[in-house]
């Protein structure tokens, strides 16, 4: 039995031009085109190629929204168990474009299989979303790079449909964690573990400490009773009712909320929805977790010019870093937009 | 200090007329069992018992705790000490009698937000310690005056007292297997094997508020310093879970009284080294008390002359701090650490996966990341209450799907990631 | 979150658990007073738990209009 493929190309491996055809939109076609047909020749009887998305370069990326849902309706409509996109090699924007339609499969339960050149953008970009064999910098590289996909494909197709260690698999790391049942349970292996450390024989960490960036401090506020403040919390106080529907844990989405006129936080009118702390004492009164009764007397005394009128709140817990990350950029550039001077967070 | 641990197993667990064990056997009358529970406490208005087994198709959530029934049958003490009536005397000696392969699981509507699911097939009992346990489930609600703390407190004292009322069941019957877990004292450890080094377990509990609580000999684990338990201790039911931390990483009262790590510490106990008995310690909401407990817990183990420890966690975020603390602190007074945690590294793995971090960590086992979801199909019969689903810890809108099928984060699933590692679930590089 | 703000604009983390906000990177941090309560004390009298919230706040403030060249816990 043969599995169905859908492939990604760009305008140019789809044979429709080079920059003066990235300018064109998606289209389907139901056949193979360009390495497509050499991809459906060399794993005949094992995959049915049942068709071939194409999208110009700058078209995709110029218009990703668009792009995307495109891709992701084509997607659903020939239901493929398998994308190929690519290989990209080297080209960025190609690159990004099949990280993308990568990412879209990702959200509908279908893995990618791609080819790309380690530095390419759409591989850092989209590791976690994309199984990307390495391939040469450019397309002069195509014979190598075309059996290379066969064969992660081919053990994509023995290994019941998953994709096993990036070793097994012949892709690049993803730098994702996976999870897997292992042998013997975490107890077992921490005394083995032990034993090894104490007896001075080799052992392998299953993990990592985490290691975390850094940014440049900004420089101080040189008139507070001038700036605007902003007030930003991760202990989940958000009006009563939870209109936005954000999770108690591994949050992925913040709340705006208006604080315009309130001297302070009702209790009954804002709670916490933070699964990671006892919520009696911050249900009492929210503003021990989100403290607009002070900044306001702040505000009113003059210490500060005005205290920003949104509010802004997510569930710290649980959370992975990634998630808070986006909402920390999007936090900015709303502050950013609104003028605010400098931010107060809080954490619970 | 020497306990004989003697197990019954159980292969079938039934109501009948009345309630016995006979060879593998558990029988339960169901009657006279609710109508004892119901008098436990005024404010309870409804009971129901019921009994999951492996393979049906059953759903059980949300899940508050598990517990596994006990009898002291000598020695002083009794199951549950300092909670369980006649209760004051020191546990962790003598002979104690166990249903083994049966639980009891205690559900009913959500307290906080951190009650979990229980499947007894497909996908969900992979991740599941206790998918393939005999579970007697109490389904309990209370009055809607009670307070979430009130709640959670008469949950509870049902879970406990079911588990001793089962676990006397056992006090007269023939163990099918008997195993002797001793240890002595220091002195006689250093006497008796000069040559092995001294090897403890740093046993963390979750402390961080009344629902976030376990309690040691029925003492609030956030009230105490850090103190010295004898492994056999923790199999009597020395140490009992409160609390509420995301269901995949509780420690459940099973968990506590048949600790993973002490029984494969006990495994190589006067042969590759002396295992000299655990710390318990807390973890605490105040930065003040996570120093003080953590300086203390190192002290307890230079005090004790360890030379290496397993460190275990329960919980996720700001106790990856005192998991953190501890270990740099131990590590600086010359005591080597492996350490248990789980990951929290987003739903594909892509996100860094502790809140906190130390270089001096060098020895790490995970038991897995509970970010990622899985797709559970509708179970045939719920025990307790779908609608919970999408509020729970792990669970988000949309989460709970008509046909019943449900679309959830690995967290939610009843001790999956378990830190003291009872489960086999693990995560590597990808 | 706190990193990506302080890339825009000065930001002050009001953390109880210091050392998380240190690892994860905050630049001007003033210690909270405990996790369900950051910025209460629930055992004090409402008046008093009101001025020991403005003064946490004022120390946030006052962290605001320092410079600094490196990670700082006022």
């Amino acid at each position: 039995m043969s599995i169905r493929v859908v492939h990604y190309l760009n305008q140019f491996f789809a044979q429709k031009g080079g920059e003066e055809a990235a300018h064109l939109g998606i289209e389907y076609v139901e056949n193979p085109i360009g390495p497509g047909v050499q991809l459906a020749k060399m794993l005949e009887g094992k995959i049915d190629l049942v068709g071939t998305i194409t999208c110009g370069d700058s078209w995709f990326n110029e218009n990703q929204e668009v792009a995307c849902e495109g891709i992701r309706e084509l997607l659903i409509q020939t239901k493929p168990d398998l994308v190929i996109t690519g290989p990209a090699f080297n080209a960025g924007r190609y690159g990004m474009a099949c990280g993308n339609v990568a990412q879209v499969a990702e959200n509908l339960g279908i893995t990618t299989i791609s080819g790309m050149y380690p530095e390419n953008p759409g591989h850092a970009v989209f590791n976690p979303y994309l199984y990307a064999v390495e391939t040469g910098n450019s397309a002069a590289s195509m014979r190598k790079a075309l059996p290379d996909m066969v064969k992660t494909v081919e053990h994509f197709l023995e290994n019941d449909q998953t994709m096993g260690l990036p070793e097994e698999g012949g892709y690049m790391p993803r730098r994702v964690r996976v999870n897997f049942f292992a042998e013997e349970n975490g107890a077992k292996r921490a005394v083995d573990m032990l034993l090894n450390r104490l007896e001075g024989k080799p052992f392998t960490p299953e993990f990592d400490m985490p290691v975390y960036d850094r940014v440049p401090p900004q420089p101080a506020v040189e008139d507070l009773s001038k700036a605007t403040i902003a007030l930003i919390t991760s202990g989940g106080v958000i009006p009563a009712g939870n209109p936005d529907r954000i999770e108690s844990s591994s949050a992925s989405k913040f709340g705006i909320y208006s604080i315009e006129g309130l001297d302070r936080l009702e209790a009954g009118d804002w709670e916490t929805v933070h699964g990671g702390y006892d919520p009696v004492v911050c249900n009492k009164d929210p503003n021990r977790v989100a403290p607009v009764d002070a900044l306001r007397e702040l505000e009113k005394e003059g210490r500060i010019g005005k205290l920003h009128d949104e509010y802004f709140a997510t569930v710290g817990t649980g959370t992975p870093v990634s998630n808070a990350e986006g909402f920390g950029k999007e936090i900015a550039m709303h502050l950013q937009k609104a003028g605010i001077t400098a931010a107060i967070m809080t954490s619970t | 200090m020497k306990l004989e641990v003697g197990d019954i197993h159980v292969d079938a667990l039934e109501f009948g007329s009345v309630s016995t064990v006979e060879g593998h056997t558990v029988s339960i009358n169901r009657e006279e069992l609710t109508s004892y529970l119901k008098t436990l406490d005024n404010r309870l208005t409804s009971l129901e018992l019921n009994i999951a087994r492996p393979g049906e198709s059953v759903r059980i959530m949300p899940v508050k705790d598990v517990l596994e029934p006990r009898v002291k049958v000598e020695g002083k003490g009794a199951i549950f000490p300092g909670i369980a009536a006649n209760g004051n005397e020191m546990v962790g000696c003598g002979r104690t009698h166990v249903l083994k392969g049966m639980a009891i699981v205690t559900a009913g509507k959500i307290v906080g937000f951190q009650e979990g699911v229980i499947d007894m097939s497909g996908p969900g009992a992979d991740y599941c310690p206790f998918s393939d346990k005999l579970n007697l489930v109490i389904t309990a609600e209370v009055e809607e005056s009670c307070t979430p703390h009130e709640h959670e407190a008469i949950l509870r004292k049902v879970g406990q007292e079911t588990a001793l009322w089962v676990g006397r069941m056992a006090k007269d019957v023939e163990p099918h297997e008997v195993t002797t877990y001793e240890t002595k004292s220091l002195a006689e450890q250093v006497i008796e094997n000069p040559e092995l080094p001294r090897v403890g377990y740093i046993y963390m509990l979750q402390s961080q508020g009344l629902m976030h609580d376990t309690y040691l000999y029925g003492v609030d684990a956030k009230q105490i310093l850090p103190t010295l338990l004898e492994p056999t201790e923790a199999m009597d039911g020395a140490l009992t879970s409160g609390n509420c931390v995301a269901a995949s990483d509780k420690v459940t009262t099973y968990m506590h009284q048949n600790n993973p790590v002490i029984h494969e510490l006990f495994k190589h106990h006067g042969t590759r080294y002396n295992f000299v008995g655990a710390i318990v310690t807390n973890e605490n909401v105040t930065l003040k008390d996570k120093e003080r407990s953590s300086a203390f817990t190192t002290k307890l183990a230079s005090q004790l002359g360890l030379d290496a420890v397993i460190v275990t966690e329960e919980g996720y975020g700001n106790p990856d701090t005192d998991l953190v603390m501890n270990c740099k602190r131990l590590e600086d007074a010359g005591i080597k650490t492996v350490l248990i945690t789980d990951e929290f590294a987003g739903r594909l793995g892509e996100s860094q996966a502790l809140a906190d971090s130390t270089d001096r960590a060098k020895a790490m086992v995970t038991c897995g990341n509970g970010n990622p979801v899985v797709d559970l199909p509708a179970m045939d019969v719920v025990i307790g209450h779908l609608d919970t689903t999408d509020h729970i810890v792990g669970g988000y809108e949309g989460s709970l799907h008509e046909d019943g099928s449900m679309t959830i984060e690995i967290q939610a699933i009843i001790g999956a990631t378990s830190a003291v590692g009872f489960h086999n679930l693990a995560a590597r590089a990808g | 979150m706190v990193k990506e703000i302080e890339k825009v604009m000065p930001v002050v983390h009001l953390a109880t658990v210091v050392p998380i906000s240190k690892t994860v990177g905050a630049n001007r941090i003033v210690p909270a007073i405990a996790i369900p309560h950051p910025l209460g004390d629930p055992t004090v009298n409402l008046k008093a738990e009101k001025q020991l919230r403005k003064d946490l706040i004022e120390k946030g403030l006052a962290a605001l209009e320092t410079s600094i060249d490196e990670q700082t816990v006022f």
